[in-house]
């Protein structure tokens, strides 16, 4: 067999006295695509972030095309071929595209004038090479935020890394992006680079990857082919115990319209839109990065400033024009990015909890804080939200328990419609079950939930019905038992 | 720092995010990082001088603090939001003259009311409120950055405390009046007496009411505060309203103190009033921060100024020490949070 790019064993990583990694190990060969996998808490953050040079570890050692290495600083790890594409995205809005790809290694000539033509140049052939479609000389603040992530891969890879490590490339990303991306990496792999790929979307794990490393609990658990495992094993192997379903579905649509809505407009140029839920179903918005499904929410919870068209809930035309009235209209809304508009980060599990039903937990403006601890309480076990205490700082939970917390706010005030905008994005696979479970006993008692998805597993697993958007209005409906990718994305393309 | 990690650790979280888990630490080590502080330099300044624990100077130390103090409160309240109020020291003067004019010996003499230092002070606190309002409208209802719009009003009320004084001191206070400067209840000075009510009441609102809450969700993340329902825009316009109205009792403590209120008082006030909410903890990114840490960090300003008197340092010397103290807060708190 061929040298491995990188060969890691016996990684051990402890914060203050608390492992977070036991026993780290993978060996990522050339041209390959090797999924990291593990629930929140299995410590790939922890290894991944020694492999970058950000944390020292405790124990263990690292090879680098066969010799023994330690990274002091992230800069080093990318002098030796090893480079990332971050999560979270930190472009410079008002610098073009190949300013921001090559930021601190402008070409320059003489008295450090930046050659500005060469600059773009360069970007544009990188791009051109990927086939992203992006001109280098666009600004980035006119882009998508698909676009951005796209750039933000070509930064990553126009270091020319051996090693190209890809955390949740695909969470801002649609399906066409997201097709991008996978085509740009088999290109990195036909040319020999290893990736390192996170991800909690398994379709996509077993579409691009060929080997998989499982952790769980801070610990290595096993490796293989990606094609000598099936994903039920593979689920097993995240979770430490057999997950049956993957979906939780247990609802019965009824009849009567719980919300409809009628020649909607809402900002981003969307209009003349109509559709309704039932009582008791699950609906799903599907549609492509920028065909106005959040707009719509924005509309529907009174967050828009473009406020055409009639909502009717209930049999009853109702204006919603802020989100107080849409809550007292029993709507609640779950907003796309949670860390944005769902969680107030500086607060504890309890002020969050409460946030949106604060006068129910005071007389007047004097706060019942008791009032206050047994509804944080109800919900932190209702929606079974894993924290030491509901006085515990929301930033230190995991993503699945923090969207869980984002659901149990709008639980105590009581809604009837339930809005949810990518409800599982960034939240690993036992937390994503429980979502499930918690729409599903929504709807079986009497709610209706809204859906906006982007991963078509989910809309084809949870959804009694789909509605798809294309270029901000409705381009068709599907049953349920119509659904299916194709027809999905033959819609919404 | 063990402790919380291990609470987080049975949940399964706390492995993912080792970064954040001092962030939650921060604040309370943090500010029993300047409770010692302040207790250490009390044991120093106390060991190499005599007076320095005395009666008569801890009042002093006390009665020269309630001023920043008060004002450091308010703006506590503004930087809780992401805010900023660099109008208070102009507030401080405006409202000095304004409701000192329905003081003076000769108005009162005139109206010979006995109620006139009461109506003075409704006066002063309407100014200092009405001016507030028009930061907080600006903030809150045109989305005015609150460095510009408090910049703005900064010069703004500095210059209606010249018209309406025509640049002058308004002179001759009457007695009733200069009590709330002057006067003292069983021995204990009004200036101090108000600074501690100040302080009960601001931290009982932030701590024990809905409003309070409601500036911690607006500061720490105001979009998720609008979704869920708050009313953001009335909650900004609140809090640059509570400071203009702290900065017009502070206006007045000083007012009452020089026994006639001069057109150039308060200027820079705004500076000190910030360092103390620094000192003190509060972050300026908004959502993290406690009274009690205000108050710590106006003690501290105020007793090393009076150690750095004691010691018979110059004042030009003092300021430098001040600014270093700021950014030597700050750093410490850095230092703290990036341990792991």
């Amino acid at each position: 067999m061929e040298q491995p790019l990188l060969e890691a064993t016996g990684f051990r990583k402890s914060f203050g006295g608390v492992p977070a990694l036991r026993d780290g190990r993978f060996v990522l060969r050339p041209g390959s695509v090797h999924a990291l996998c593990g629930g929140n808490g299995a410590g790939k953050s922890t290894f991944l972030k020694i492999l970058m040079g950000i944390h020292h570890r405790d124990a263990g050692t690292l090879m680098r095309d066969g010799k023994p290495m330690t990274f002091e600083n992230p800069s080093q790890a990318l002098a030796n071929g090893i480079s990332i594409i971050e999560q979270e995205l930190s472009p410079v809005p008002a610098m073009t595209v190949a300013e921001n790809i090559y930021l601190g290694r402008e070409p320059v000539g003489l008295f450090g004038r930046v050659r500005f033509g060469e600059l773009n140049h360069m970007a544009q052939e990188l791009l051109d090479g990927f086939h992203f479609g992006i001109r280098a000389d666009s600004l980035m603040m006119d882009l998508t935020v698909a676009q951005v992530q796209l750039v933000e891969i070509a930064k990553a890879l126009s270091y020319d890394a051996e090693i190209i490590i890809m955390d949740e490339p695909t969470s801002a990303l649609g399906e066409a992006e997201a097709d991008q991306l996978f085509a740009a990496i088999k290109t990195l792999t036909a040319r020999g680079k290893g990736v390192i790929y996170v991800s909690h979307r398994l379709s996509e794990i077993f579409s691009i990857c060929d080997s998989y490393t499982v952790f769980r609990d801070g610990a290595f658990v096993e490796t293989g082919a990606m094609d000598t495992i099936d994903k039920d094993r593979l689920i097993h192997l995240v979770v430490g115990r057999p997950l049956t379903e993957e979906f939780v579905k247990e609802n019965e649509p009824g009849r009567e319209e719980m919300l409809s809505v009628r020649d909607l407009s809402a900002a981003h140029g969307v209009r003349d839109v109509n559709f309704a839920v039932r009582r008791g179903e699950i609906l799903a918005l599907y549609g492509l990065m920028g065909s106005g499904r959040t707009e719509i929410f924005d509309r529907l919870f009174g967050l828009s400033d473009t406020a055409g068209g009639e909502i009717v809930i209930e049999g009853t035309a109702t204006r919603i024009d802020t989100p107080n009235q849409a809550i007292a209209a029993g709507l609640a809304y779950v907003t796309e990015d949670r860390k944005h508009s769902g969680l107030v980060l500086t607060g504890d599990v309890r002020d969050n909890l409460c946030l949106a039903t604060l006068d129910r937990v005071s007389s007047g403006q004097l706060m019942r804080v008791g009032a206050e601890r047994d509804a944080a309480q109800r919900m932190i076990e209702t929606l079974n939200i894993k924290t030491a205490s509901d006085k515990l700082s929301v930033s230190n939970l995991s993503g699945g328990n923090q969207q869980k917390v984002v659901l149990g706010k709008w639980f105590l005030t009581e809604p009837r419609i339930l809005l949810l905008d990518e409800p599982t994005r960034g939240v690993d696979v036992g937390a994503k079950r429980e979502i499930y479970r918690v729409m599903s006993d929504f709807t079986r008692a009497g709610g209706a939930v809204i859906m906006i998805s982007s991963e078509t597993d989910e809309v084809l697993g949870m959804a009694d019905r789909a509605v798809v958007m294309r270029d901000g209005r409705v381009a068709g409906e599907l049953q349920r038992a119509e659904l299916s990718a194709e027809r999905l994305l033959h819609l919404a393309a | 720092m063990e402790k919380q990690i291990e609470a987080a650790t049975p949940a399964g979280t706390g492995t993912e995010q080792p970064r954040s888990i001092t962030t939650r630490i921060g604040p309370l080590a943090q500010r029993y990082g300047i409770l010692i502080a302040l207790i250490l330099l009390c044991v120093v300044l106390a060991a190499v001088n005599d007076n320095f624990l005395s009666q008569r100077n801890i009042i002093n130390v006390l009665r020269q603090t309630s001023i920043n103090g008060i004002l450091a409160i308010g703006m506590t309240f503004v930087i809780l939001t992401r805010g900023i109020d660099l109008s208070v020291g102009s507030v401080v003067a405006l409202v000095g003259v304004v409701s000192a004019s329905f003081a003076t010996t000769s108005t009162a003499g005139v109206i010979g009311s006995p109620y006139m230092p009461l109506i003075a002070v409704m006066m002063g606190l309407a100014t200092g409120t009405a001016v507030g309002a028009v930061s907080g409208t600006m903030v809150a209802r045109f989305s005015v950055p609150a460095f510009v719009a408090t910049l703005g009003m900064l010069s703004a009320a500095r210059g209606l405390t010249l018209i309406y004084s025509g640049g002058r001191p308004v002179p001759a206070l009457t007695d009733g009046y200069r009590w709330i400067g002057t006067g003292d209840v069983a021995g204990i000075p009004v200036p101090i007496i108000l600074f501690g009510l100040v302080f009960l009441l601001a931290h009982f609102v932030l701590t024990q009411t809905r409003f309070g809450r409601h500036v911690y969700a607006v500061g720490g993340n105001p979009h998720a505060a609008k979704v869920s329902g708050l009313p953001v825009r009335r909650i900004r316009f609140a809090v640059y309203a509570i400071s203009g109205a702290l900065a017009g009792v502070a206006g007045m403590i000083l007012a009452g103190r020089t026994g006639s209120a001069l057109p150039q008082a308060g200027v820079a006030y705004e500076l000190d009033a910030i360092a103390a909410v620094v000192i003190g903890g509060t972050s300026l990114a908004g959502g993290i921060g406690r009274v009690s840490g205000t108050v710590i960090g106006a003690l501290l300003i105020g007793v090393m100024n009076n150690g750095l008197d004691l010691m018979g340092v110059e004042s030009y010397y003092q300021q430098v020490i001040k600014g270093g103290l700021i950014v030597a807060a700050v750093l410490l708190d850095r230092s703290r949070k990036s341990e792991d």
